[in-house]
């Protein structure tokens, strides 16, 4: 990685301070972004696992059973290693690959640039927000290790299955090395989230005022304040599950339970209390998920189509309405857990209520496309994709928060259809759209985009394929976590659906080395990028590709506009970076009515 | 000559002024610029998230403990009497930060550098006699399986004391800060925060006690 | 700053991605769906929840189907014009009436659903009507077990360590005379059009109680009994589902229930032997 330096002779780094126990806020976001992408290969290489088991569940899989001889018997999966499959590949790509490669890959890199600062409040603490996430994956992955294997109780761990160790094979030292997991990864989340939000409150640049702040930072702001207030809320249970496991206690489970023909010795605890609790941290951590792409999505879209993004204003309110209600739907997750119906309905509510602002951020984004001129570089591409995956998989959501459908719909394939369309695809493509428009800042050099079409066409194409029929699956009926659909006479039919989704999910995990390839690739021998190769007008592409430690030389930018002033009527170039002064490129009165009145004041 | 702020170096993290944005305010008229915040520590801004999230976390311990407490087999257990002296220990540290920080303001930092020493004895006092609370009623047959009451008394004694270790920590990072320090204005930009913390875990505790013990 | 060209961005990129979104998926995921219906639906309905869901459920495809295909018609006509663009981009950033019309339009279709979504939830709560047929289903890792009240109507108190795997499934605690004529079965028997007023127990850990022909479906919570009432309209026998991760068996938990008329009904209860133990 080629960082420039100015004349720099105050602080000689050694390679260790420098590439790996960095301080520098940009090392530590590649530092995150590339844990992810391991941790990514990891998890698809589960669901890819999941897929050969639910669309091929007769056939035999040699190299299989040689890589897991304990997951694999006859060459064909075992159901409790195959629960464990479940669990962990949803536990790695909701914790150890987006929240990192969001928050902590994206969020660390941008935060400091695109607001004028030199690095973040904080860098040591930065540092160890990053040095806890490999021993949470050494601590994670070391359950498949242990007798028991890893944890078959689900993402969502709900108890008592979680908490009995013999209730389930992997409810054995799995499960305890999964809650520490966790434990240690909730902390280097909270560090990230005290930095990001004290850099942008005290470290913007002069006249960063927060109106002008872009919307990739608005998103990563709120997706901060998110983790900060739900994640202790998780890890209060964590903490409690492990104490009913190790410590004799009964947070969760009640009494009078036996298991496997032995009473437990547990008494007054309640398995909805882990419910509310685990769901109070797990609704707004989807939003933690969506915010930042978001954020990506809009800066993106604005740079490529050469437009403001529209409705600024009514974007950043989007963003707090949604932030706020995320703490207050928790329920939704929970209609037919046993609460009472009248605290249902309050959920509905609030649920549908979140559609609102997420139907204007759309709109907005359609507005910006309007009368744009557009550059289908391979990030724009990615964004737009976007929309049309948030629209898919908002839509889905709209059946599941009303409880009288979820009734038939909860813990089937459709709840599966709905979060992979959200997250798996919204998401992902919010990391990929940051990946493409971003990497040449990162690393100074383009990556191919000629691979990076045909990486989007397969990635794209390969979700619909892949995830669309999904809701048919849970349509007919078909459960969630269920090893074999082969006994119940109701999803017979399914099965030559199931052999689609996984052929196209095999099309769509091959697509992913493309990318892979062609980043590795572009690192080592892409074509140099320039400082501002797309003619954007946010900060960071008013410094060097890469920027220099300290990153903007000797002054700090000083900031005079908003970051959308793209085509300005009148104005030189169709892109007018923040630092440009009003008085050199006025801009018109009302917001772009297209009248010819030009405004010197600054806004 | 450059601001601190606009230099190369590696911002530090207790600069000669508070770290404002991008500088001390200068009036540009841009309209909710510099010229409107003032400049406030870093430090300070973070340890009102950190309480908020402990907060937090706390409300979760708490929202179980109500629950719980419903039940029939509910029944609160023996307060042992060596509480009260850990909780007078805790509040007399709360009140000697408090005094180091107005002696700092006074502009006295040998006066705010022994404050800090006696906070932190104190601190450490009041976690010894939090073990020995623990250790009576282990001696008493009472763990954290025995029942519901005891199970949140350890989990939520041992979860406060946790977060004391850091605030001794803390505390401990801003002795040798003052001591270093040029002036009190600067040796209280380091003490500030943390006093902050230790204020929070004194409240804290208050609360615990409280909820614990119905008192 | 680039030249678009020389990084790719090839002419007809805008026309592509149209035309995919276009026949792809806003035809293709309408079509789909009509594809679908035919062989991967909701089973039919067999119960009265059933018809009131579906018709929720139906409603609610055709308002987000719709929103679906307009919404990305508009998405593939807007990257069809931003493509063929030769004069700068409109700096157009703002019109407060259109962003308060795509905010309230929204919001009045919520409304709606919400609306119709409270009817139903509702009427799915309603409280068991006095003929309705009492039967505890307990579910455990992995299967079903079904408890009439008998003559009494009342159940007898259960108690775990009376547990054994055949003889006592439910561990009724032979004390109670109440449970003298419980009648333990491992299969569920009901009357066609007579509501039934399910309590729903866990043994061990959590599981869940699903009827996709009767669109019920409720979790057995260990620690709780849920109550929950349905109505089943039509003679048949159907499959019971485990909807909640429960273990390694999850998948196997597969349970069997009988709608009947109430002769036939009382023809095969009568041949089941009392549980008393």
């Amino acid at each position: 990685m080629a960082v420039t330096h100015e004349a720099h002779t105050e602080h000689r780094q050694s390679f260790l301070t420098r590439y790996i126990f960095s301080q520098d806020h940009k090392i530590i976001g590649i530092q995150y972004l590339f844990t992810s992408l391991f941790m990514a290969i990891v998890g698809g290489f589960l669901a890819m696992l999941i897929r050969m088991q639910l669309g091929f569940p007769t056939a035999k899989f040699y190299w299989a059973q040689w890589l897991f001889p304990g997951g694999f018997t006859n060459n064909q999966i075992k159901p409790d290693f195959y629960l464990a499959v479940v669990t962990m590949h949803g536990t790695i790509m909701v914790f150890f690959v987006l929240t990192t490669a969001l928050s902590g890959g994206f969020g660390n890199f941008l935060i400091p640039l695109q607001i004028g600062a030199r690095d973040m409040a904080f860098p040591f603490l930065n540092m160890m927000s990053y040095w806890l996430y490999p021993p949470a994956i050494v601590v994670l992955m070391a359950s498949f290790f242990v007798s028991g294997g890893a944890p078959n109780a689900g993402w969502t761990s709900y108890p008592p299955l979680s908490a009995i160790p013999n209730a389930a094979p992997g409810s054995g030292l799995g499960q305890t090395l999964w809650l520490i997991s966790l434990a240690i990864l909730i902390i280097a989340f909270l560090f990230g989230s005290l930095n990001y939000i004290t850099t942008i409150l005290q470290l913007r640049a002069r006249g960063m005022s927060l109106l002008r702040m872009p919307l990739t930072i608005w998103g990563l702001f709120f997706t901060a304040v998110l983790m900060l207030l739900s994640f202790p809320v998780l890890f209060a249970a964590a903490i409690m599950l492990l104490f009913d496991r190790l410590g004799g206690t009964s947070f969760f489970v009640p009494a009078g339970l036996v298991v496997g023909n032995t009473v437990v010795q547990h008494s007054g605890g309640s398995p909805l209390l882990w419910q509310h609790l685990f769901w109070f941290l797990g609704h707004p951590e989807v939003y933690v998920l969506i915010l930042p792409p978001m954020g990506i999505v809009s800066e993106v879209l604005a740079t490529h189509a050469r437009k403001p993004i529209f409705g600024y204003p009514f974007m950043v309110g989007s963003i707090a309405a949604i932030s706020f209600l995320s703490f207050i739907v928790w329920g939704h997750h929970m209609f037919v857990s046993g609460m009472h119906p009248l605290v249902g309905m309050a959920f509905m509510t609030t649920t549908l209520a979140i559609a609102i602002p997420s139907a204007v951020k759309t709109f907005n984004w359609l507005a910006t496309l309007w009368r744009a001129r557009i550059r289908f570089t391979t990030a724009m591409l990615f964004a737009i994709g976007f929309i049309s995956l948030f629209v898919t998989g908002g839509l889905t959501g709209i059946f599941l928060g009303s409880p009288a459908i979820d009734i038939y719909v909860h813990d089937t394939f459709f709840v599966v259809a709905h979060f992979h369309f959200v997250m798996a695809s919204a998401a992902l493509f919010g990391i990929f759209a940051g990946t493409y428009h971003w990497f040449p800042k990162m690393f100074g050099r383009f990556m191919n985009e000629r691979q990076g079409k045909w990486h989007f066409w397969l990635t794209f194409i390969g979700i619909y394929l892949t995830f669309f029929p999904m809701h048919f699956a849970g349509i007919a009926g078909m459960m969630r976590r269920v090893f074999s659909v082969s006994l119940y006479a109701h999803l017979q039919a399914l099965s030559w659906v199931n052999i689609f989704i996984s052929l196209a999910a095999f099309l769509l995990g091959a697509a992913q080395l493309i990318f892979i390839w062609n980043l590795f690739a572009s690192l080592v021998r892409g074509e140099r990028a320039p400082q501002n190769p797309w003619g954007a007008n946010t900060l960071e592409w008013q410094t060097s590709s890469p920027p220099p430690h300290g990153n903007f030389g000797h002054e700090l930018p000083v900031v005079h506009r908003w970051p959308y002033d793209y085509s300005v009527p009148g104005a030189p170039s169709d892109f007018t970076p923040q630092t440009v002064p009003v008085s050199a490129v006025p801009v018109p009165v009302h917001g772009g009515s297209g009248e010819d009145e030009r405004d010197s004041r600054e806004r | 000559m450059t601001r601190p702020a606009a230099t190369l170096e590696r911002p530090r993290r207790t600069p000669d002024l508070p770290i404002g944005p991008g500088g001390p305010p200068v009036a540009t008229g841009d309209g909710g610029g510099a010229a409107m915040r003032p400049p406030a520590s870093a430090a300070s801004i973070a340890v009102w998230l950190l309480v908020g999230a402990i907060t937090l976390l706390f409300a979760a311990f708490t929202a179980t403990l109500l629950a719980r407490r419903v039940e029939a087999d509910w029944q609160v257990g023996p307060l042992p009497a060596i509480l009260w002296m850990s909780t007078a220990v805790l509040l007399l540290s709360s009140a000697a930060v408090e005094w180091a920080r107005r002696r700092g303001r006074d502009d006295r930092q040998d006066q705010l550098w022994i404050g800090l020493i006696v906070t932190l004895v104190l601190g450490v006092a009041f976690l010894g006699l939090q073990y020995r609370a623990w250790r009576q009623l282990v001696a008493a047959g009472i763990y954290m399986s025995s029942n519901p009451h005891s199970a949140f008394f350890y989990l939520l004694t041992g979860m406060h004391a946790l977060h004391v270790t850091g605030g001794l920590a803390w505390l401990t990072h801003a002795v040798v800060r003052a001591r270093r320090a040029a002036s009190a204005v600067v040796a209280l930009a380091a003490v500030e925060p943390a006093a902050v913390y230790w204020h929070f875990l004194g409240a804290l505790w208050l609360y615990l006690f409280a909820i614990l013990f119905e008192v | 700053m680039i030249d678009p060209a020389a990084r790719g961005d090839a002419p007809g990129t805008g026309r592509r991605f149209s035309l995919v979104i276009l026949l792809l998926i806003a035809l293709g995921g309408v079509v789909s769906f009509f594809v679908a219906r035919a062989r991967w639906w909701l089973p039919p309905g067999a119960s009265t929840q059933a018809v009131e869901i579906d018709r929720l459920f139906i409603t609610t495809l055709i308002v987000t189907g719709i929103v679906f295909f307009l919404v990305h018609v508009l998405l593939a006509v807007l990257i069809w014009q931003g493509g063929r663009r030769t004069a700068p981009a409109a700096y157009w950033h703002d019109n407060r009436t259109l962003e308060l019309t795509y905010t309230l339009a929204p919001a009045a279709i919520l409304v709606t659903l919400i609306a119709m979504g409270a009817v139903v939830w509702t009427r799915v709560h309603a409280a068991p009507p006095p003929n309705a047929l009492l039967v505890e289903v307990r579910a455990e890792q992995f299967g079903w077990v079904f408890r009439y009240p008998g003559a009494d109507g009342r159940f007898g108190r259960t108690d775990a360590t009376r547990f054994t795997g055949r003889d006592n499934p439910l561990g009724i605690d032979p004390a109670d005379p109440a449970g003298r004529d419980d009648i333990v079965t491992r299969e569920l028997h009901v009357v066609s059009n007579r509501p039934v007023h399910v309590r729903l127990r866990a043994k061990d850990v959590l599981h869940s109680f699903f009827v996709p022909q009767f669109r019920v479906k409720q979790d057995a919570v260990p620690g709780m009994t849920q109550n929950l009432v349905f109505q089943p309209t039509r003679p048949g026998t159907y499959e019971i589902a485990c909807a909640e991760l429960c273990g390694v068996g999850h998948y196997i938990m597969r349970g069997k229930v009988v709608v009947e008329s109430q002769a036939a009904f009382e023809a095969w209860l009568a041949a089941q032997r009392p549980a008393a133990p």
